[in-house]
């Protein structure tokens, strides 16, 4: 099977050709303000790079960290409302409550109580009030707001309330981007609302990312399937991706570690992605990251969607070099893919990390005369700041004192001076591409999540009918039958449900099928 | 009043740590109640914390606590003065005024409910409380044990419905009648007890366990910033011992009575690599057998922590392929005397050929 993996991150674009297990070419082009053009660029660079022509590839994989990179800049968010239904409940704590309140007020802070909401067992909280609904419609419209998030009370038991409010809002606000709770989250209202208000803020941008991959695509020649990848390391399609961009959340990250044990060889191993903008850091265990037990914070903001134990820091090869009076200050801001204009070895006027990199003579990249006038003060102090916050990142990512290899990948690894906490470095081939053969190796899932009552049959019965319904469903979206493997089961029986009712997830993954 | 000491915004974090903790699997998510208790502090609410022996003894205490499902607590969020109505119920019914708070239950949210309904009315929570752990039911305290009266009781909702239970039997029918109006209330509701005097609670609470809680918190906080191995530091430095390693291979759940049942398959790693370890739920972690044998049982504390991050890990969220560190805390001795064994001891969770072998303190 021949396959490209590409990597959009706010910097920079990688491709991969793979041709079975086999890398057979690696590329990397600046990541373009339309997307389109850095990832054409990429697509050719590695076409030719590799000597295989388009109608070869029989498949595209597509990781992006566009959207967590919006989040953690606070870029391209919407203005977003979120209307949750619940009154009289849950009015101690309104939505947003936990947030930064930066990335809280670039939102807007645009909250609604609504009656609404269920109970546990399915009884209603109170009834949804269609005039109180029209009602909020106005003031959303009234502030200009084009997105919003709806959230109720156990949507994920019973979704009704949030369809019938859903389509109350696309009534009063025609063209309005409307994200549902349900459809993204699971039980915990906080969380999942918060994903639904960051999906919700994300939809005009995911738009232009989905149709700008599309053409993309279609100008380099290639006519095939494109899939994205989602934060568990398995694929989405583009329609899919375009609705929920919100599973793109640490697609990123995922797809860079195991392109890491993959590329390396090393399967334990505390991995760092250092991009234009974030690294990304988090631990590989028998190959595979490390799942958070625990909600998962981005951008500051908790989630529950189960996701790599990944933590991102304002660092990278773009990133804002600042002296003040309080020292200098490297990050959060970044130039992103404006490097190639902005930085000072490019001939612009920001000074960034690459440009600090290039003055101290530890890396060849645009034109060192330009950055000859810094002062090695100046150098030294940011190089010492860099050394700290990737020194922080790894103990942090350290969950023991054992040394464990630390896996450096990413086009930013320039920034590493040395040993990272005196722990083994490791610079695998293709380190520069590594999160592209991550996406190219990514894996196609089937899921089951449904209702057994068990007093028609045994647990295991009902197990094994879902392990079945989830390996169906992978093969259905183009999984290889001989590879697939159940990654996941859980079973939670549902208080109070007559039939001792219980709620079965199964998750199967397995290769693409070409 | 000199001992008090305010809770700060700084103290929510590690308390809620530390009660989660201290939650022996169950309890509920403090996570909620931390951020309500922030929200209150914020806009201004003062709570202090003081030790058992500071009110007269004539001085009223009340009881207040969430009551239902765990799993709706971090989805059907509280109004905000579910405890609190249920508070100023009891002490109507009573005629008195309560001079402080103390929790149930420091194990999980119900340590910082109190907190909450303090905030609320101005009054300060004691430091200690009714189980020095988490129970699955109202009577499982050592109020009850001792001798508290079971009425009269109130219950209050989101909604404003408060209902006051006057003339109660005794404890179990208490929590009988509570437990159906929750769920009637939607498995999420708070429970006030009757008030009692300081004299009584000085010598039935289990002291000092918020400062416990907040010890173990500050502690695993302190771990984690000094990337010092946090199951080896909580053991080192609370009073715990550490009783298995190992990876779930199974859990299997069923509900009986409305309590969610079930049993976890641990396979051992490290030093318990070859050994087996099976543990028993009922909401909490009941009783821990290594290779067959019961090692801890209620109401001694098991705890199971993320291997890794020394995380407490929930009987809810306890799934297959989680590595875990399995913990054990001795119980106060209020919980092991005979009085204690006829409530909270292994025969009342269903293992009445068990017989309580405490851990050694």
């Amino acid at each position: 099977m021949i396959r490209i993996g590409i990597d959009v991150g706010g910097t920079n674009t990688d491709a991969v050709l793979m041709d079975g297990t086999k890398v057979v070419a690696g590329v990397k082009a600046p990541t373009s303000a339309d997307v389109m053009t850095g990832v054409v660029q990429a697509l050719r660079d590695v076409l030719a790079a590799s000597g295989r022509q388009a109608t070869a590839v029989d498949v595209v994989m597509i990781g992006t960290t566009h959207f967590t990179n919006a989040v953690v800049q606070r870029r391209d968010l919407a203005p977003t409302a979120c209307v949750r239904l619940c009154l009289p409940a849950t009015q101690s704590l309104p939505p947003m409550v936990d947030w930064p309140p930066d990335l809280r007020d670039v939102l807007g802070n645009h909250w609604f109580l609504a009656h609404g909401g269920n109970e546990f067992d399915g009884r209603i909280i109170s009834p949804l009030d269609e005039a109180e609904l029209r009602g909020i419609a106005a003031q959303i419209k009234a502030r200009g707001i084009n997105s919003v998030a709806i959230s109720s009370v156990f949507s994920p038991v019973s979704s009704e309330m949030e369809k019938k409010a859903g389509e109350i809002m696309a009534d009063a606000l025609p063209g309005a981007h409307i994200t549902l709770s349900s459809d993204i989250g699971r039980i915990g209202l906080l969380e999942r609302e918060n994903a639904a208000i960051m999906n919700a803020c994300l939809r005009d941008l995911s738009r232009h990312v989905v149709e700008a991959f599309r053409s993309a695509l279609k100008d380099v020649g290639f006519g095939g399937r494109f899939y994205l990848t989602q934060n568990d390391g398995t694929l989405m399609d583009a329609a899919f991706a375009e609705r929920f961009p919100v599973l793109t959340f640490a697609s990123g990250p995922t797809n860079s570690m195991r392109g890491a044990a993959f590329l390396s060889g090393v399967k334990d191993a505390i991995v760092v992605d250092i991009g234009g903008t974030t690294s990304d850091v988090g631990s590989l265990q028998k190959g595979f990251p490390r799942q958070a037990t625990v909600a998962v914070e981005v951008g500051g903001v908790r989630t529950n969607f189960r996701m790599p134990d990944v933590f991102s820091i304002g660092l990278g090869g773009g990133s804002l070099v600042v002296d003040g009076p309080g020292g200098v200050a490297v990050g959060p801001r970044s130039v992103g893919f404006r490097i190639v204009t902005e930085a000072l070895i490019f001939g612009g006027s920001t000074l960034t990390t690459s440009d600090i990199i290039v003055a101290d003579g530890a890396a060849r990249l645009g034109d060192p005369a330009r950055v000859s006038h810094l002062d090695p003060a100046l150098i030294r102090r940011a190089r010492d700041r860099i050394a700290f916050l990737l020194e922080d990142c790894v103990e942090r990512a350290r969950i023991s004192a054992e040394p464990l290899p630390v896996i450096v990948v990413g086009g930013g690894s320039i920034l590493v001076e040395g040993p990272i906490a005196g722990l083994e470095l490791v610079l695998p081939d293709h380190f520069a591409v590594a999160n592209a053969v991550g996406a190219a190796i990514a894996q196609v899932s089937g899921e089951v999540d449904r209702v057994y009552a068990l007093a028609e049959m045994t647990r295991e019965a009902a197990l094994n009918d879902a392990k079945a319904q989830a390996t169906a469903a992978a093969v259905a979206a183009g999984a290889r039958a001989d590879t697939i493997e159940i990654v996941d089961v859980e079973d939670v029986p549902l208080a109070y449900l007559p039939g001792n009712a219980t709620r079965v997830r199964v998750k199967a993954v397995g290769e693409l099928h070409v | 009043m000199s001992d008090a000491w305010p809770l700060t915004e700084a103290d929510l974090l590690p308390l809620s740590i530390g009660a989660a903790l201290l939650g022996t699997g169950g309890g509920g998510n403090p996570y909620i109640g931390m951020l309500r208790a922030r929200e209150l502090i914020r806009k201004g609410a003062v709570v202090n914390v003081l030790p058992l022996g500071a009110l007269p003894d004539e001085a009223w205490v009340g009881e207040v606590g969430g009551i239902g499902a765990p799993v709706v607590g971090i989805e059907k969020i509280e109004e905000g003065g579910e405890c609190y109505r249920a508070l100023r119920a009891v002490e109507d019914t009573l005629g008195v005024r309560t001079s402080a708070l103390i929790s149930a239950e420091i194990g999980g949210a119900n340590s910082i409910e109190p907190v909450i309904a303090a905030a609320l009315a101005g009054l300060p929570v004691l430091d200690g409380d009714g189980m020095g752990r988490a129970f699955p039911e109202v009577q499982m305290t050592t109020f009850f044990i001792y001798g508290a009266e079971a009425a009269p009781a109130a219950i209050a909702d989101d909604k404003g419905n408060v209902v006051v239970f006057r003339d109660v039997k005794d404890m179990y029918w208490l929590e009988r009648f509570a437990r159906d109006t929750s769920v009637a209330m939607g498995a999420g509701a708070g429970l006030a007890i009757t008030p009692m005097r300081a004299d009584f609670v000085r010598r039935a609470a289990v002291p000092e366990t918020l400062t416990q809680a907040l010890t173990i918190g500050r502690t695993v906080l302190d771990a984690r910033a000094k990337r010092h191995d946090v199951v080896d530091r909580i053991c080192r430095d609370t009073g715990a011992r550490l009783f298995f390693t190992g990876k779930v291979t199974d859990v299997r759940r069923h509900l009986q009575g409305g309590f969610a049942r079930g049993e976890a398959q641990i396979a051992g790693t490290g030093e318990w690599h070859g050994a087996q370890a099976r543990i028993a739920i009922q909401n909490e972690n009941l009783v821990l057998w290594v290779d067959g044998r019961a090692v801890i049982m209620v109401p001694d504390l098991i705890v199971n922590l993320d291997l890794d991050t020394g995380e407490p890990i929930t009987t809810e969220i306890l799934r297959y392929g989680m590595r875990l560190a399995t913990i054990g805390l001795p119980a106060h001795d209020l919980l092991k005397t005979p009085e204690a064994m006829a409530v909270v001891g292994p025969a009342c969770f269903g293992y009445p050929d068990l017989t309580f072998t405490p851990l050694a303190a």
